[in-house]
């Protein structure tokens, strides 16, 4: 029996307060005033004190490029899940930009078997919606879904045929898969790196404007009012997205969104001396966008924080910025910095545990939470650790951050998934 | 005063003190071209290694003059001679560089910030001889120094810009440059040319050249690369020298001693006319004769000046 007793439980529209959690067989079997977990406590069971801590249904990061199969030098499946225990998350979703790609049951099933094989956080794959993400034909959503798929989408590339894009919905309603689109029309990106603006003029670089991404925002909404089918939107940067967007939902559309850490805490005018840790797609908007963003997180036309974890060696890193490849990693920086947010008064503490928790595993028809009868995927974390971040520390196989060496204050301490630690600050730090 | 600066890389990081330091030292350069024989031995013993990643015939040879006038050994490294074409990152290719013991390295790269990437991996001095659509410093100092020798200073002129402000390097420069030292710089071309944000690097934006030209000390055309028409920028070459392109017309309207400025190379009979370009206002060729002594300057100062010599 693992007993986690005395934390502040803060699940969403569940339960929160002080409370013993009892757990048995990987599942929640008991959550208890304070304290009386030792009227049930035997010689061998584990006890957690969290007094002080605070205590989540597990963490979910929905937008994560495991890199498995084919990257393996850049993140693998043990790797990108360990990174994902020690930043709190107990499950992630798995992008489709594998090589191969994930486009069938094979390798849906490969990237599962892997992932339990590691032990750590879950991974519920996301399959491609084009076949090799070619934008010409369907994948099997059929067999993807059965063999554990969650959603679809073609991440890293847009479905640029809106033909393609609106019969992926249809096709995907009668699977109920979600449909998350990377939303970006690749002429008007044309060869730009970052932001359109004053830092980019000054640099040199050449410019996305905000439209690139807001023009196929609009579009999928549009199908999606069209054909009625799930729609999320991924990695949303801008202030022309965040409002269409809310404007969707204003009319009752089924759409759903995700912002990254990134976009609600770096600007494009922190792009400076051409660091390729600040380069990604979406790139970093204007301060603006990122108020927006903001915004758009606290009166919840953004549910979902995710991190578009994207792992590059310094191969793709150590270069040109113009051939450097877009991403960073975020598992391991994304809880400290979602806290910033709280302590900054933009969203609560239980928002930003909705965002990370129980909307991703909404949208993606999970179940989570601190309910007795359910797995024990659970997250303890210490919001007033303060810590530095040093990415030469991290569990990931890459180093693309460009919050190294920032003063964070949050920690995870404990992660548990289906009863197991998969990790424990206290044994497994490595800032300890 | 001391120059202590390891790289010249852009204008930005230039104070005014350190730009009019590097015009007077080239002014004083300039005399030993006149010379019959033209080289002084001030940088014997000092070894330059012109490292062109990007196609280059004016710029390069400015600089291999200036380093043969100061008697130093100038060696020249271009990228489809080099090991990029083997695949060797830029890092790998500068470090092995710096072991064969340079002390200087100009750089001119595709990328912009390349040079910046360079210098970090480097401690070899690094003149950036342009990146990318970022900056080409010796180009700007030289344009200032070919102003101030004509108007006697910078402070309180208007500087028109006109062409492709978007990819050019050169107007990057000059704008940072102008206007640290006090000039008025407006930027003209059709608006698809114009990037986000210029104003904000100093420059005033007008879409009429006409109102940009018209009071202008000095006119600045750009070279209007064909390849842009794939990208919409414009539509035909024609239209371009009707709309934007300086045409004996326009100087009709131009303030009597306004001098024509061109980086180069010239596309005659598109942005600025033959007659303009050969014209009494033009100092284009000027800009030439005052690129060798500028980069001589650039040479003595990071290799051969106070730096190196007193240490």
């Amino acid at each position: 029996m693992l007993i986690i007793r005395e934390g502040t439980l803060i699940d969403p529209g569940n339960i929160s307060g002080c409370y013993d959690i009892i757990i048995r067989n990987g599942n929640i079997v008991g959550i208890q005033a304070p304290g009386t977990f030792r009227e049930l406590q035997k010689q061998d069971d584990v006890v957690i004190n969290a007094k002080g801590k605070i205590v989540t249904p597990g963490l979910i990061d929905m937008h994560v490029h495991l890199r498995e199969p084919g990257h393996e030098y850049k993140e693998t499946i043990s790797s990108g899940t360990m990174a994902a225990a020690s930043g709190g998350f107990t499950a992630v979703c798995s992008m489709p930009n594998t090589n191969p790609v994930n486009d069938c049951a094979e390798i849906t099933e490969y990237i599962i078997k892997k992932a339990v094989q590691a032990g750590r956080s879950r991974v519920y794959p996301v399959a491609s919606i084009s076949k090799g993400l070619n934008g010409k034909n369907l994948s099997a959503f059929g067999e993807l879904k059965r063999s554990g798929a969650v959603a679809v989408t073609d991440d890293g590339l847009p479905v640029s045929d809106s033909q393609l894009m609106r019969r992926a919905m249809e096709y995907a309603m009668g699977f109920d898969l979600p449909v998350i689109s990377h939303a970006e029309d690749l002429q008007l990106t044309g060869n730009g790196v970052m932001n359109e603006g004053t830092p980019a003029t000054r640099l040199g670089l050449a410019g996305i404007p905000n439209a690139a991404e807001a023009v196929m925002v609009m579009r999928d909404i549009s199908l999606c009012e069209l054909t009625g089918a799930r729609l999320h939107i991924a990695h949303v940067s801008t202030k022309e997205s965040v409002r269409a967007i809310r404007d969707a939902k204003e009319r009752g559309l089924p759409v759903t969104a995700e912002t990254a850490p990134h976009y609600f805490t770096l600007t494009d005018e922190h792009l400076i001396e051409y660091n390729t840790n600040f380069k990604m797609n979406p790139p970093l908007r204007s301060p603006q966008d990122r108020e927006a963003v903001r915004q758009g997180l606290a009166d919840g036309t953004i549910d979902v924080i995710a991190t578009d974890h994207a792992p590059h060696s310094s191969l793709e890193k150590d270069i040109e910025f113009c051939q450097a490849a877009n991403g960073i990693i975020g598992l391991e920086t994304a809880l400290p910095l979602s806290l910033k947010l709280v302590q900054d008064h933009v969203i609560t503490m239980e928002t930003m545990v909705q965002k990370m928790s129980r909307n991703p595993a909404r949208i993606l028809g999970l179940e989570v939470g601190i309910i007795e009868g359910f797995p024990a995927d659970i997250t303890i974390f210490d919001p007033e650790f303060s810590h530095t971040i040093d990415a030469d520390r991290f569990y990931s196989k890459s180093r693309n951050t460009p919050f190294h060496g920032w003063q964070v204050k949050g920690k995870a301490l404990v992660t548990i998934v289906g009863g197991n630690v998969v990790f424990n600050e206290f044994t497994d730090g490595k800032r300890l | 005063m001391e120059f202590n600066r390891k790289d010249i890389l852009d204008i930005a990081s230039l104070s005014n003190e350190e730009i009019t330091f590097i015009l007077d030292t080239a002014d004083k350069m300039k005399e030993i071209s006149e010379r019959p024989i033209k080289k002084v031995p001030t940088l014997r013993g000092k070894t330059i290694v012109l490292f062109f990643y990007e196609p280059s015939t004016r710029t390069k040879l400015s600089f291999d003059i200036a380093a043969k006038r100061l008697s130093a050994d100038c060696v020249s490294l271009t990228a489809s001679s080099s090991s990029m074409v083997k695949g060797e990152t830029l890092i790998d290719t500068a470090r092995n560089l710096e072991a064969m013991k340079p002390d200087v390295i100009v750089i001119r790269h595709s990328a912009s910030g390349a040079p910046h990437m360079l210098s970090r991996y480097v401690k070899t001095s690094v003149i950036n001889a342009g990146d990318g659509t970022h900056a080409h410093p010796s180009q700007a100092l030289l344009d200032m120094m070919t102003v101030r020798e004509k108007k006697g200073g910078l402070a309180g002129l208007r500087i028109a810009i006109v062409g492709d402000i978007s990819h050019s390097r050169v107007a990057r420069s000059d704008i940072v440059g102008f206007t640290k030292m006090g000039a008025d710089v407006v930027v003209s071309g059709p608006p698809t040319m114009i990037p986000k944000g210029i104003e904000n690097l100093g420059a005033s934006v007008s879409h009429k050249v006409d109102s940009a030209i018209q009071d202008a000390d000095v006119v600045m055309m750009l070279r209007i690369q064909k390849e842009r028409q794939s990208s919409f920028l414009f539509s035909t070459e024609r239209e371009y020298a009707r709309e934007y392109g300086l045409s004996e017309k326009r100087m009709e309207m131009m303030k009597s001693d306004v001098l024509i400025m061109h980086p180069g190379p010239v596309n005659r009979g598109v942005e600025i006319s033959p007659l303009v370009a050969d014209g009494k206002h033009s100092v284009i060729l000027d800009q030439v004769t005052n690129g060798v002594a500028l980069r001589m300057a650039l040479f003595y100062l990071l290799a051969g000046g106070i730096r190196n010599v007193d240490n």
